[in-house]
């Protein structure tokens, strides 16, 4: 059927990041999960908040390969969503307004349970990178999230030659592991 | 500086970037030493969480640039919070409804008060309040007089107010000129007053004194006629009476003139108020300003009021304000002093006899 090839497409240019597709699963859903929150005791914020960790949630679950979607985008973001928001409200000590009926609801408990894992692993990452102060967070960012050359990031930040903006990122790199490992066990890791 | 060196060689190695006789080394080299080979496991382990890391931070950011291009190009649209919209839509709604909610609410209440009759929680005055006596008065006043002679029924009928009044009480002449006492609050909302003898002529006055906290009120018979001449039977005394004395007293409850007594049973009144006697007496709406008697005949209070949740209490104003509201008018020099008998006249008769003389000095006042 039309709608399922058109997902698959979907969801495979969701799995690179590719815009156009990101846009396409966006607009086609955002609505529907807004009006949901919105009249759950809700703003427009926490819709924005909730489908946009939603949807990392779906990038994620295609990224890792090994993924079948047995429903439609639009149940699964929506169950994943409807999740989302019930915990934040029991968390915030808010209460949703109705207890509405399970239906078309996907099974999304365990790719919740590992976004959740994901996340903690990230906000220790994101931390550890705070931690590190300048000139490092950036330096590292620039070689290792967006894959600049060692020349270009030597042109950068003014360093005589590649070999020295080198010997630099290994310095930062070791103070970073040893905050992230530092971290990372203290949380029980 | 060799841990640069190994992180270097690592990262190479995981990379691929090592040249293949280098890569053959390195492998041995993971393979004999074992702390080489823990940090390429962590360094891969820590390279894959930059990876991945990196990865997220892209992918946030296209959700975020999605938004803002959908948000601007108009195809999502910000909803606002459920409340708000329901709100928002039955703003009008709700609006039209409070202002009606308010302005029943506020008619009610003003009806209520309208309608209420004006009494001190703790203490009923007892003016009482008129409906369609004079028509009765009339009435009653034209068969009384059916034998009598007709100029006589003009004199009594042509002074008589034309409305129904809105209160009544009792009032006492204090001077044989046309000067009447009675209680403040019969009188301190009128727009004007009447006064009818117990023959049932009508008889226009004047407040001259109102004195709301003694509760005394002075009135003036208008008439230049007024005036038999004859000295009051009775007397205003000026000392203060005292607990046990046995009272009377004379006033128009209904519109015949009604005897009532009782004794004193306190020298204050409702909490403390030394401008007020307690005294145990039937007393009724109608009998404010009612002059209150000893033994004697002389006037020792003006009846004010009952308390309305105790049993057989009742307030009158003592004398000694009457003397007060006098002096005060003697200040005043527009009008002539007023001279009141200070010696009872009826001091030795029995009761009936003592009524008999006093009765025609005993007023209905009408407030309207």
């Amino acid at each position: 059927m039309r709608t399922e090839i058109n997902e698959q497409a979907l969801l495979k240019g969701l799995a690179v990041n590719d815009r156009i597709a990101v846009e396409a699963i966006y607009k086609q859903h955002f609505n529907m999960v807004q009006t949901m929150i919105v009249s759950n005791n809700g703003g427009p914020e926490d819709a924005k908040d909730i489908f946009q960790e939603a949807m990392i949630v779906l990038y994620e679950k295609v990224k890792s390969g090994s993924f079948e979607l047995n429903c439609l985008i639009k149940t699964y973001l929506y169950s994943v969503c409807r999740r989302l928001w019930l915990k934040r409200l029991n968390q915030m000590q808010r209460f949703p307004n109705t207890a509405e009926a399970a239906e078309d609801i996907a099974p999304v408990e365990e790719d919740m349970a590992k976004h959740e894992e994901r996340n903690d692993e990230f906000v220790l990452m994101e931390r550890a990178m705070h931690g590190l102060g300048e000139p490092c967070k950036t330096l590292l960012e620039a070689y290792y999230l967006e894959k600049k050359s060692m020349m270009d990031i030597a042109a950068a930040f003014g360093y005589t030659n590649a070999d020295n903006a080198k010997n630099q990122k290994y310095k930062c790199l070791m103070r970073l592991k040893k905050i992230f490992f530092d971290q990372y066990k203290n949380s029980g890791g | 500086m060799q841990e640069i060196a190994m992180l270097d060689a690592i990262e190479r190695y995981i990379r691929g970037e090592m040249l293949p006789e280098e890569r053959v080394f390195f492998e041995q080299l993971r393979k004999s030493n074992p702390s080489v080979d823990q940090m390429v496991v962590e360094h891969t382990v820590f390279l894959n969480q930059m990876n991945k890391f990196g990865d997220r931070k892209n992918f946030r950011n296209t959700l975020n640039e999605v938004h803002n291009d959908l948000f601007e190009a108009g195809s999502i649209k910000e909803r606002p919070q459920a409340r708000i919209i329901l709100w928002k839509k039955y703003q009008r709604v709700i609006a039209v409804a409070a202002s009606i909610a308010g302005i029943v609410a506020i008619a009610i209440s003003g009806l209520i008060t309208y309608f209420s009759p004006k009494h001190s929680p703790e203490v009923e005055l007892l003016k009482s309040r008129l409906n369609g006596v004079i028509n009765k008065q009339k009435n009653f006043d034209q068969k009384l007089s059916a034998t009598e002679n007709a100029l006589d029924n003009f004199k009594k009928s042509a002074n008589a107010p034309t409305t129904q009044g809105k209160f009544g009480g009792t009032g006492f002449l204090l001077d044989a000129r046309g000067y009447i006492a009675t209680s403040a609050h019969v009188v301190n909302k009128a727009d004007s007053v009447y006064v009818q003898n117990i023959k049932g002529e009508y008889f226009k006055v004047t407040p001259v004194y109102i004195n709301d906290t003694t509760d005394v009120a002075i009135l003036k018979i208008e008439s230049k006629d007024f005036g038999n001449g004859k000295q009051l039977p009775y007397s205003i005394r000026k000392s203060g009476a005292e607990i046990g004395e046995e009272i009377f007293t004379l006033g128009y409850p209904r519109n015949e003139i009604v005897y009532n007594r009782g004794y004193l049973s306190a020298i204050s009144g409702l909490n403390g108020d030394t401008m007020a006697y307690q005294i145990a007496i039937a007393a009724n709406p109608g009998n404010s300003g009612g002059p209150i008697f000893n033994q004697s005949g002389e006037v020792i209070g003006i009846l004010s009021g009952k308390q309305v949740s105790a049993e057989g209490v009742v307030f009158s104003s003592k004398a000694r304000n009457i003397f007060k509201a006098l002096d005060e008018i003697r200040k005043d020099t527009t009008t002539e002093n007023l001279h009141v008998p200070l010696v009872s006249g009826v001091k030795d008769l029995d009761r009936v006899q003592q009524i008999k003389k006093i009765e025609d000095c005993i007023f209905i006042v009408r407030s309207y």
